[in-house]
């Protein structure tokens, strides 16, 4: 038993040095495909665009829960006007970048790996190796850089609409003055908490993004396969992603 | 091509949405708006006992009005005192060398502030010149010691008239 514990670890450490030798051959290769827009753009489309729905849904209910639970906790204190502050900084650092990533996991992390690992199941990417087409400048690297955009816009976007939800339900329902609700925000909120969130953000779309087309390029070719790659897509990122969390907030403090 | 011009089109305004909201989000939600920078400002230092918890970027107003902003605190371990820099605002120039800064606290658990009331001098404070008068921060844990040393005090007081009658009555 002692033997397989072993060889569980030593078969993580092996993945994990494969992801990192992945994300460096995914460098090298940006600046090359940096130069064909066009391929990038259609990326960020994809990763970006088509998921600004179900972010800024989310967002606005989680900024309308944040609003009311808020406003039912510092009423207790007497101090509801802070709701503003809390919802903020709440959504600014934390909610905002987190929740953002794990629905970008769900909705563009599944897409990709789901993708990649059709094309590789299809041997369409082998086709490409036959035609001398790099896969990996070709395919890979634009849907990477595609999710490493678009993470920390809508990261922005979710924590914007956010706080407009929490305000919605602060000011407009339950009668918080509208003033001191900015006010106090723009009073507490720093410069420092807006780069902390655009840093987790921009941290979670490498991790998400390089999880995903890591495990659709090396999917098993077959229909299990690619079903597992895309459900250990959601799971490696809900894990990495809150990890990463922990480590950007403590190097921020 | 038509499919790649509205596919363009998308990226494009996702991508503007996006960063409208991190411009929103670094102008609207903090004080940046508000903070004075550049060079519209100038700095004065005012030296105090005890600054309480005040931090860097808290308000200095003058009779409520907000003329600038805490840009340093140190600690000066020739006269023990802790030295706080205020960033005034270039258009408040005409703030007498009398005047005092007190540190205080807004609302009953809000922030440290700290207040600038205008003495009567003709000559103003300028770039780099010390605030003499100071009044240091209105710290709760002093106050309640004060408070209990005074109410065991006169309870004490108390206490021995009321022994004397006790034992008056026992006769």
């Amino acid at each position: 038993m002692f033997r397989e514990l072993w060889e569980t670890f030593i078969e993580a450490v092996e993945d994990l040095g494969a992801v990192v030798h992945f994300l460096y051959r995914l460098v090298v290769n940006t600046p090359a495909v940096l130069l064909r827009v066009n391929l990038v753009s259609q990326q960020v489309f994809n990763s970006g665009a088509l998921s600004l729905v179900i972010i800024m849904l989310s967002g606005l209910f989680v900024g309308m829960v944040l609003g009311l639970q808020g406003f039912q906790l510092l009423q207790r204190f007497g101090s509801e006007e802070s709701l503003g502050t809390a919802a903020a900084i709440g959504l600014v650092k934390e909610l905002g970048p987190v929740v953002t990533a794990l629905l970008f996991a769900g909705r563009a992390g599944t897409a990709l790996a789901s993708e990649l690992g059709l094309m590789r199941a299809t041997d369409q990417i082998s086709a490409m190796e036959m035609m001398a087409v790099d896969p990996i400048q070709r395919v890979v690297v634009p849907r990477f850089l595609g999710g490493v955009i678009a993470m920390p816009l809508l990261a922005a976007i979710f924590s914007v609409i956010g706080i407009y939800g929490a305000q919605l339900v602060g000011v407009q329902i339950m009668g918080v003055d509208a003033g001191s609700f900015w006010s106090q925000m723009r009073g507490a909120v720093s410069l420092k908490d807006v780069y902390e969130g655009i840093a987790k953000s921009f941290a979670f779309g490498v991790a998400c993004s390089l999880i995903a087309v890591h495990q659709g390029y090396y999917a098993v070719p077959t229909a299990e396969g690619v079903g597992r790659a895309t459900t250990r897509t959601v799971v490696t990122s809900a894990v990495v992603i809150l990890f990463l969390d922990y480590l950007v907030t403590a190097a921020f403090l | 091509m038509r499919k790649s011009r509205t596919l363009n089109l998308g990226t494009g305004s996702f991508v503007l949405l996006g960063f409208a909201a991190l411009f929103f989000l670094t102008t609207q939600t903090t004080s940046r708006g508000l903070a004075i920078f550049g060079p519209a400002h100038y700095e004065v230092i005012a030296k105090f006992d005890n600054i309480g918890d005040l931090k860097v970027g808290a308000r200095v107003s003058m009779s409520g009005v907000e003329v600038g902003r805490v840009a340093k605190i140190d600690y000066d371990l020739n006269d023990y005192k802790a030295v706080v820099i205020l960033r005034l605002a270039e258009q408040y120039d005409k703030i007498p060398t009398d005047s005092d800064a007190s540190i205080y606290t807004s609302g009953l658990l809000g922030g440290k502030f700290v207040g600038v009331t205008a003495g009567g001098a003709d000559t103003y404070l300028k770039d780099k010149s010390e605030i003499q008068f100071t009044q240091s921060a209105f710290v709760l844990e002093n106050l309640i010691g004060q408070m209990l040393a005074t109410f065991t005090k006169s309870k004490a007081d108390a206490m021995n008239p009321a022994a004397d009658s006790k034992a008056e009555k026992a006769k």
